[in-house]
């Protein structure tokens, strides 16, 4: 076995040759799926617990703030105690909820975002499944969450829920079509929409460097519109905590409550990803053409740390834009989706394509 | 709609965003900002104003002693009824029965910290003390006797409220 | 008659109701608001209040005029001082006393220092409304200056009954004039980031502008006073129009906007952040020395007949009436409180807007629940 940290590939092959050498293909499927699960499940654990608190963190240092610093070093340990807090806390029996689908919510929720980090290359070689059909995939399973979120408001029977769970609806409804046309731009450039191909093809410079102006613009859009997708402020009208206490989770308690706070960030994450992966070259090195000293010194930073830290650095973006704005109403939501964004994104998208057509970037 | 007016507004809201998102970030990367204190760790380092109204203290010198004779005005005065003087008659050496003061029972749970009974005292013997972590667990415990036991008068009181009203 | 019944509410039984409150993020305290919604849409509100009634004036009947004071910091525990200066001033004009310069002084620039530091609150909260959560930390972060004034010259860093009547406890702290000093210049600086985070914001004047009209003359036909009814152009300024303490002899302008909507109502009360920066620097080097207090006798009894006067708080107009029979008591004492007359417009101003903006309104009129039970 060759285990290296630039590329992931000959040790995944390794990994399949052994499982396949010494047990029947399907045994080997099972074995891999269930290797893959708990890999991602322990992600998922650690990537959202460290969200929340990295969340504390620069919003305190925005509010000029210490955050979290009691438990553990630098409070590192204190969204863990919460999780243990939460898991301990008593499930609270709403008497005339729906039963069935007020338990079933989180669950669904908390899916929908696992399944779109199956897709996500970390590094060369280090993904689930790399579709052909990879963004489309994103797309897909990235709006399932709003199912979820529908489910717990309309099924916890309380008004406040009702009204933060349309109010999302008709959110995630709308900005889903600028996500999805954002991303399409980049489709335009690279050809593809097999997520390690758009990967590939940004190895001589990224696409937000390569496609100048429009790839900004639709840079710009998909922030806005991931941000509004995910919930989160200044977009976060489902759980508008002035207005309505905390929306569709109002009624939910201990670990089914954790479940919907995990999701959101685990959203936020796997929305920054795309983001990275898309615009900003997902694992591939910062490349200069012409300066080979420093490109060479950026290839020693490993992939899975380059992908990590343009993640890390479009989250703090969005957690920048939630602490910064006021919340906009909701008819105003959709006002700037469909009278702002939607017609930039088209125009932008006209405009891609006549430049790839005339070959005005950087190839 | 004229194109050029929507792209104005849409490069003015971009720059009015862009203006609170400069104050943010502005704060984000300066931790020498920070005004949070580490309040139990600080205890020593905290500076408490001079005249803090913590809790209504009576001032006992070296010998134990206080200068309340238990006229009981504080208690007149209190508009929430938070003090209660016992006094005892004794009589002293002189043969003449006096006032003195058993118990200045004083009820933190009542106090809204007006100040009057510290205003109106004649002899100064109440002050503010400056003690503020009030919590217990049982409100039994807010019920404080201000004169520390086997404390007496000072003698010399008469002469302290002649130079006073002097 | 018609006039006076056209606010009146018909309730139906199939109204999709809502109750905001009592325990509510955005009512500031225990108020609770009877919606009700046409989907987002609010059709009505019914304002419930009396959760946090203590019976103020009631106790007010059974305590000396000293005491008084004291209870009346707990109605706008933001504006305590003000509230204070009402009762110390109507006892005093009704004994005709008159103070020393100096306290008049001291009590003008404290009652600036007050308005400020809860316009402050009031912007941190109103940013919170609106869901921009930092707001609130920068208020609280710039109140504190003020806060430590206080809590240097008189222990107590909220309610402070640091007046009585004939003047003031004790003299203020020797840093006093300097700290205040300080605070102008920092609060100077750091003002025009208040504009930058909020005022300026696109989506915080979305919000705003044209939102909760409210016209002049409802503004007076309702009484509501301070920065809510200058906001929609009611000259209602107590401190211009009926000068009490120094206010006579500062040189100050009046905030006036004649749109009367909520950023008229936002800006209004941004103004008077300037403004009362201007009155404390007129004030702060010019304050005579002389005494604290004027003596007066430990047992006050008015003569008996009425006595009224009114103060501007950070909120509106607060009135003090106290009505005397000769004894150490008053007989009856009446405050007319500005978060009351506040309050009730709000079925006129958000009903038929949305939702959030009820929560946009209802903190533009920057209400404080006990000042309106009492
Ligand atoms: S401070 Fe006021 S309330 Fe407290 S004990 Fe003294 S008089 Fe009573
Ligand atoms: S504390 Fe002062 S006012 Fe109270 S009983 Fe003693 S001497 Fe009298």
């Amino acid at each position: 076995m060759d285990f290296n940290i630039y590329d992931f590939t000959s040790f995944t092959t390794w990994v399949h040759n052994a499982l396949t050498s010494s047990m029947s293909p399907g045994w080997a499927m099972f074995v891999e799926l269930a290797i893959v699960g708990v890999v991602f499940i322990a992600f998922y654990a650690v990537i959202g617990l460290y969200l929340v608190y990295a969340e504390r963190k620069v919003c305190a240092l925005i509010q000029n703030r210490k955050g979290p610093n009691r438990v553990g070093p630098f409070g590192l340990l204190q969204t863990i105690a919460d999780l243990f807090k939460l898991l301990m806390k008593e499930l609270i029996y709403i008497k005339n909820a729906d039963k069935f689908l007020f338990n079933l919510a989180p669950f669904i929720v908390i899916i929908a975002s696992f399944m779109a980090i199956a897709a996500l290359p970390f590094a060369k070689g280090l993904h689930a499944i790399d579709l052909n059909i990879g963004i489309f995939y994103l797309f897909a399973v990235s709006s399932l969450g709003v199912i979820g979120i529908l489910l717990a408001g309309w099924s916890s029977n309380s008004k406040y829920s009702l009204i933060g769970a349309i109010r999302s609806g008709a959110q995630v409804v709308s900005y889903e079509l600028s996500v999805g046309l954002a991303l399409l731009s980049i489709v335009i450039f690279s050809g593809s929409m097999q997520l390690s191909t758009i990967v590939e093809s940004q190895a001589n410079g990224w696409w937000i460097i390569k496609g100048h102006i429009p790839a900004i613009i639709s840079f710009l859009i998909f922030l806005v519109a991931s941000t509004a997708e995910t919930n989160r402020g200044p977009f976060d009208l489902a759980e508008a905590e002035s207005e309505l206490t905390a929306g569709f989770h109002t009624e939910y308690s201990g670990i089914k409550f954790a479940f919907f706070f995990l999701a959101e960030y685990m959203n936020m994450f796997i929305v920054a990803a795309i983001a990275a992966t898309v615009f900003l070259g997902g694992w591939m090195p910062f490349h200069i053409p012409g300066l080979d000293g420093m490109n060479h010194v950026m290839d020693y930073i490993p992939p899975f740390v380059w992908f990590m830290g343009k993640t890390a650095f479009i989250i703090f973006i969005m957690m920048w834009f939630k602490w910064t704005f006021p919340r906009l109403r909701i008819d105003q939501l959709l006002k700037l989706e469909w009278k702002y964004l939607l017609p930039l994104n088209l125009m932008n998208i006209v405009l891609i394509a006549f430049i790839v057509l005339m070959g005005w970037y950087i190839k | 709609m004229n194109i050029f007016k929507y792209f104005g507004e849409v490069f003015g809201a971009i720059r009015s965003l862009w203006a609170g998102m400069r104050v943010t970030g502005y704060y984000s990367i300066r931790p020498g900002k920070v005004v949070t204190q580490k309040y139990p760790e600080n205890r020593k380092k905290l500076i408490i104003a001079e005249r803090f109204k913590g809790e209504v203290i009576m001032t006992h010198d070296a010998n134990n002693q206080h200068s309340c004779n238990g006229c009981g005005i504080c208690e007149m005065n209190c508009p929430n009824g938070s003090i209660e003087i016992i006094s005892n008659k004794i009589t002293n050496a002189e043969g003449k029965s006096e006032r003195v003061i058993d118990k200045h029972i004083y009820h933190l749970s009542m106090c809204t910290f007006c100040s009057l009974c510290i205003k109106t005292c004649p002899s100064n013997s109440i002050t503010w003390g400056h003690d503020f972590e009030h919590a217990v667990f049982d409100r039994n415990k807010l019920t404080k006797v201000l004169n520390q036991p086997g404390s007496s008068i000072r003698k010399e009181i008469k002469e302290v409220k002649e130079t006073k009203e002097a | 008659m018609e006039e006076i019944f056209q606010d009146i509410i018909i309730k139906k039984s199939d109204d999709y109701i809502i109750n905001m409150g009592p325990q509510h993020p955005s009512t500031h305290g225990v108020l609770r608001f009877e919606l009700c919604l046409l989907g987002e849409t609010v059709k009505y509100i019914i304002p419930h209040c009396g959760y946090i009634h203590r019976g103020i004036e009631k106790m007010c009947e059974k305590n000396t005029y000293q005491q008084i004071i004291h209870l009346t910091d707990r109605f706008d525990y933001l504006s305590a001082h003000m509230n204070n200066e009402a009762v110390c001033l109507a006892v005093e004009n009704a004994l005709e006393v008159e103070v020393p310069e100096r306290v008049k002084y001291i009590r003008t620039i404290l009652a600036e220092l007050n308005r400020i530091a809860s316009h402050q609150l009031w912007w941190c909260a109103f940013g919170m409304d609106l869901g921009a959560l930092t707001t609130f930390f920068y208020g609280l972060r710039d109140r504190e200056p003020i806060l430590d004034i206080f809590e240097e010259s008189f222990g107590s860093r909220l309610l402070h009954s640091f007046n009585c009547p004939g003047g003031l406890m004790h003299d203020v702290h020797p840093n006093f004039q300097k700290k205040i000093k300080d605070f102008i210049k920092y609060f100077r600086k750091i003002l025009p980031e208040y504009d930058q985070l909020l005022t300026g914001n696109i989506i915080f004047q979305q919000r705003s502008i044209g939102m909760g009209i409210l016209s002049k003359e409802d503004a007076i036909s309702y009484g509501v006073t301070g920065p809510s009814g200058r906001g929609s152009g009611f000259k209602c300024d107590v401190r211009k129009h009926h000068p009490y303490s120094a206010y006579s002899k500062v040189d100050f302008k009046e905030i006036l906007y004649t749109e009367g909507d909520t950023f008229a109502r936002y800006k209004a009360r941004i103004d008077e952040m300037w403004e009362s920066l201007n009155i404390l620097e007129q004030l702060v080097d010019n304050m005579p020395a002389g005494d604290y207090t004027v003596k007066m006798k430990p047992i006050i009894k008015l003569p008996a007949g009425d006595y009224f006067q009114r103060v501007e708080t950070a909120r509106g107009e607060l009135g003090c009436y106290i009505v005397s029979d000769g004894n150490k008591n008053p007989l009856r004492v009446k405050f007319r409180t500005p978060n009351f007359s506040n309050l009730f417009i709000i079925n006129k101003l958000a009903s038929g807007n949305k939702i959030a903006d009820l929560v946009a309104i209802s903190g533009s009129l920057d209400l404080v629940i006990p000042d309106i039970d009492r």
